[in-house]
């Protein structure tokens, strides 16, 4: 939880776009980001801190503290078949964030 | 949408698949094995040791081919992300391996 990263940029309620992005298309990588959620909209629920990018441990190589977020998403949302009303939570590093268009 | 995200996902990133809205998940707990304890002892000393962290173990076990590594059982991955992250940091050799297993 050192401050070698940078402030938290997003305060719970905040309405956010998971990366539409695909890095494991593109050779070896470690991340954190289920599949299903790229490109989906949510809100952010709450920070849980700042911790070393797992993207960059799993390799060995010196990891900046990055901000973990809680963020919600319509479960109707991301599966046809999901139930309107229920949600789904997942940590997301701010990297993997943008801000709603 | 949902099919460009299963054609694009790792073959390990396997929460929300569609295919498990047919197949029944076991959810049943599973008694762990005298292999399945060592190589978690293992684990354990070599992340104390600094050696290997659990970052770099998911990492490993994410990158065991497609097929083998749904033939492999949890800890069987874990022992071959552990060997594979012991020769590529050079605390083995492939040599010394294959030397070792010929002697068990």
């Amino acid at each position: 939880m050192s401050g070698r990263g940078q402030p938290a940029a997003f305060a719970p309620g905040t309405p956010v776009r998971v990366r539409l992005d695909w890095p494991e298309t593109r050779g070896p990588v470690h991340i954190r980001t289920p599949h299903y959620l790229r490109g989906k909209p949510g809100t952010v629920v709450r920070l849980l801190g700042a911790f070393p990018n797992p993207e960059d441990l799993a390799f060995a190589r010196p990891a900046e503290d990055r901000p973990l977020y809680h963020v919600a998403f319509a479960q109707d949302a991301l599966w046809p078949d999901g139930r309107r009303g229920d949600r789904v939570l997942v940590e997301l590093y701010e990297h993997w964030l943008e801000p709603a268009p | 949408m949902r099919m460009d995200t299963d054609t694009l996902r790792a073959h390990h990133d396997l929460g929300g698949v569609s295919k498990f809205l047919c197949e029944k998940v076991d959810i049943e707990p599973h008694a762990l094995t005298d292999f399945d304890k060592e190589v978690d002892a293992l684990r354990q000393i070599l992340g104390m040791k600094r050696v290997v962290s659990v970052d770099e173990l998911r990492r490993g076990i994410e990158a065991i081919p497609e097929d083998e590594y749904h033939r492999l059982s949890y800890y069987r991955r874990w022992v071959r992300s552990l060997t594979d992250n012991l020769i590529r940091k050079g605390v083995v050799t492939e040599a010394e391996l294959r030397a070792a297993l010929d002697r068990a």
